[in-house]
């Protein structure tokens, strides 16, 4: 895991960057996905109410939390499905591995959740000598490649196909050198049938919960949520508190919204909606928490919830495009990452909301119109207050302060060679200075604005 | 119309030539303008860092600056920005209120406020138009590629109004330049590697001038043009529109 080492954003991100044309193939390739999102929201005229209608339905769902939680399991229950609550990670991954000790299963099939990335579920599972295949197809990459997802919809995007060939050359058995992105995904697809066809348990992630049916929709492109969950005796679908919606209706909304988010298609290949078991087997809805009710009591922030996981924030945001999800070392990458992974360690990720420029293209791409970068900014605030910011920024924040509180502190700092910047980070010319690295200084003119106006009111005069 | 000119610090400190051309282009529309002697900052640097709860000293004094004038206008998006969205003052709340429905960038003001419709400009160069991302998604000067709505640019309106300009179409109409404050130096890999992007789409399309409402923007992509040594410069959008037949 990439956060293994300790490592902060930049640090990271200035490694990723030492491979200049590798981060230009990472940034085209996310730029290309942000352009294909554009043409397919171009075609809906209307686009915006979309986005005001799904963030009005979340804003009411984050209101009524608890109400449809309880109808949503009511509902569920009624429907013979076996419902679990869990307060944090290791909660959640206790009951899924008490689930499969039961039935004396240590094999087991999964289909994209972020969710169980985030409660860490594969190494836990893995202690405790059960085996887990992630079935979808990047999500299987990376896992082979004993890597983290680098992006929650494009968990491989990072990985170039002649990578992946080599890698399904060690542990898939194709040919040498073949890179083929045909051949490659035949022969995951050979692989994972034999997986799907003797895999007793099945785990997938949920896309939305529906409070008014107590059924479960998941969205995937590949089918291979449904080719686990209808093959397996018991099927686990694991989801965090906030995946509900009110009604069935409201379904629509989302799923217009969420694949032209996230890959710029029209909508996902199956949407597919879960109820009740098939006779002989069993389905189980693990409902997590995990730092969501705390993050639901930070007025500032509570809205973070409302992401639906389309990833569309990080394929817009530059600093993502051009640093790379494992430089976020968390398992939420990208600007929504940046909000959501501080308020569950805020010390381990107080660098996070720093990685941005407060461009704002994440809160206006956001199908549910989440204000990221105000958040940012926000997080901003908050770290630097509970003393997570280092004691030379803030010796350094001060002295500016104090000189830009003073006209006459700011004009005589002018007077010396533009000293007034000597606390402004950008503003000292040597090798020291990071601006200095890869840009040059602006020059300092003879004499400041005020200095010039001073002396032309005086000649009028 | 009684109009106070807020020159931001940076522009005060290393790009004069921006203020006065701002100063000079509004008193050639017949606005009396004002310069508060004593204004320095409008606080962001410190704030954008998550030092918000140190910026009262620079908020008073803009307060006292800047208080009974009709407009105050600046050359400077992210600065107008930074004042609409958090001028503060506990004791002179209602004064800060008042300032922030008061404040416009240059561009917007020309636009909106004059509704100026023509310009004695000449400027015969090829010229790439930079999108500050404050102006652009803060203060929608222009409109943003993000949204399913009308396209307009004031400062691309105010842009056509000068002779011999011609604007060179860009790959990225919005990308952001990588500057952000102190993330240019707390992120300086991505930054600098942002910068250099930016760069490079207006001089693959033939640009001469990069412009822009912001010059934070212009001052970090004339950092990484001077080291690359280009022939490329970087001129603020006042400077355009206020240079005439020489």
């Amino acid at each position: 895991m990439s956060n293994a080492t300790g490592k902060s954003h930049p640090q990271l991100a200035a490694v990723f960057n030492q491979d200049e044309p590798r981060v230009d193939w990472h940034d085209e390739t996310l730029w290309w996905i942000r352009q294909k999102r554009d043409v397919q929201a171009h075609k809906l005229p209307e686009w915006e109410l979309l986005r005001e209608t799904a963030s009005q339905i979340k804003n009411n769902v984050l209101s009524n939390l608890s109400t449809y939680l309880e109808q949503f399991e009511a509902n569920a229950i009624n429907n013979g499905v076996i419902v679990h609550w869990a307060a944090d990670a290791k909660e959640h991954n206790q009951i899924v591995h008490q689930l499969l000790q039961e039935r004396g299963i240590n094999r087991m099939v999964k289909s994209k959740s972020m969710l169980t990335e985030e409660c860490h579920l594969n190494e836990y599972l893995k202690e405790q000598g059960i085996d887990v295949i992630d079935s979808d197809l990047g999500e299987r990459i990376v896992q082979l490649a004993n890597e983290p997802p680098s992006h929650i919809v494009l968990p491989c995007i990072h990985k170039k196909k002649e990578e992946i060939g080599d890698i399904f050359h060690e542990h898939l058995g194709s040919a040498k050198g073949e890179s083929d992105p045909k051949i490659l995904t035949e022969t995951a697809r050979q692989h994972l049938r034999e997986v799907f066809l003797t895999r007793r348990a099945a785990l997938t992630g949920v896309n939305f919960a529906i409070a008014e049916t107590g059924e479960f929709v998941i969205c995937t492109n590949e089918g291979n949520a449904d080719m686990g969950a209808h093959l397996a005796e018991i099927h686990i679908a694991s989801m965090g508190i906030e995946k509900i919606i009110p009604e069935r209706k409201h379904l629509g909304v989302f799923l217009r919204l969420l694949t032209r988010s996230a890959t710029g298609q029209p909508i996902t290949t199956y949407s597919s909606h879960y109820k009740k078991p098939q006779e002989g087997t069993a389905i189980h809805i693990i409902i997590v928490d995990n730092g969501r009710s705390i993050q639901l009591g930070r007025e500032d922030f509570r809205n973070s919830l409302k992401c639906i996981r389309c990833g569309a924030c990080m394929n817009t945001c530059p600093v993502y495009r051009k640093s790379g999800g494992h430089s976020y070392h968390t398992a939420v990458a990208g600007p929504i990452g940046s909000i959501l992974a501080p308020n569950l360690d805020m010390k381990k990720y107080a660098d996070l909301p720093f990685a941005s420029t407060l461009c704002g293209s994440c809160s206006n791409v956001c199908p549910v119109k989440i204000d990221i970068h105000d958040q940012l900014y926000k997080w901003r605030q908050v770290i630097v207050k509970e003393g997570y910011s280092p004691a030379s920024k803030t010796i350094a924040m001060k002295a500016m302060a104090f000189t830009l509180s003073s006209p006459g502190l700011y004009r005589s700092g002018g007077k010396m060679g533009r000293l007034v910047f000597k606390y402004a980070p950008f503003a000292v010319n040597n090798g020291l200075n990071p601006w200095y690295k890869h840009r040059e200084m602006p020059k300092a003119p003879e004499e400041s604005f005020g200095e010039w106006y001073s002396k032309r009111k005086e000649g009028k005069q | 119309m009684k109009v106070a000119l807020f020159v931001p610090c940076y522009v005060d400190q290393f790009y004069p030539k921006a203020a006065i051309a701002t100063l000079e282009l509004l008193e050639k529309l017949g606005v009396e303008v004002h310069y508060p002697k004593n204004q320095t900052c409008c606080g962001q640097p410190m704030a954008n860092s998550g030092y918000e709860h140190l910026t009262a000293g620079c908020n008073s004094l803009f307060v006292d600056n800047f208080s009974g004038y009709d407009y105050i206008v600046c050359p400077s998006g992210s600065c107008t920005l930074h004042i609409k969205e958090h001028l503060h003052s506990p004791e002179k709340e209602e004064q800060a209120v008042d300032i922030r429905k008061r404040v416009y960038e240059l561009t917007e003001f020309l636009i909106d406020v004059l509704q100026v419709k023509e310009l004695k400009s000449h400027f015969p160069y090829k010229v790439g138009l930079h999108q500050s991302c404050h102006g652009l998604r803060g203060l929608r000067i222009s409109q943003m590629s993000e949204l399913v709505a009308p396209a307009f640019s004031k400062p691309a309106q105010l842009l056509d109004m000068v002779q011999g300009l011609e604007l060179v179409p860009l790959s990225r109409q919005d990308d952001c330049c990588g500057f952000g404050g102190t993330f240019c130096v707390v992120e300086e890999a991505v930054s600098s590697k942002m910068g250099k992007d930016r760069v490079e789409d207006h001089i693959e399309h033939g640009a001469q001038y990069i412009t822009s409402a912001d010059l934070s923007c212009l001052m970090h992509m004339e950092g990484i043009l001077r080291r690359q040594k280009s022939d490329v410069k970087v001129i603020h959008v006042a400077e355009i529109l206020n240079h005439s037949h020489e």
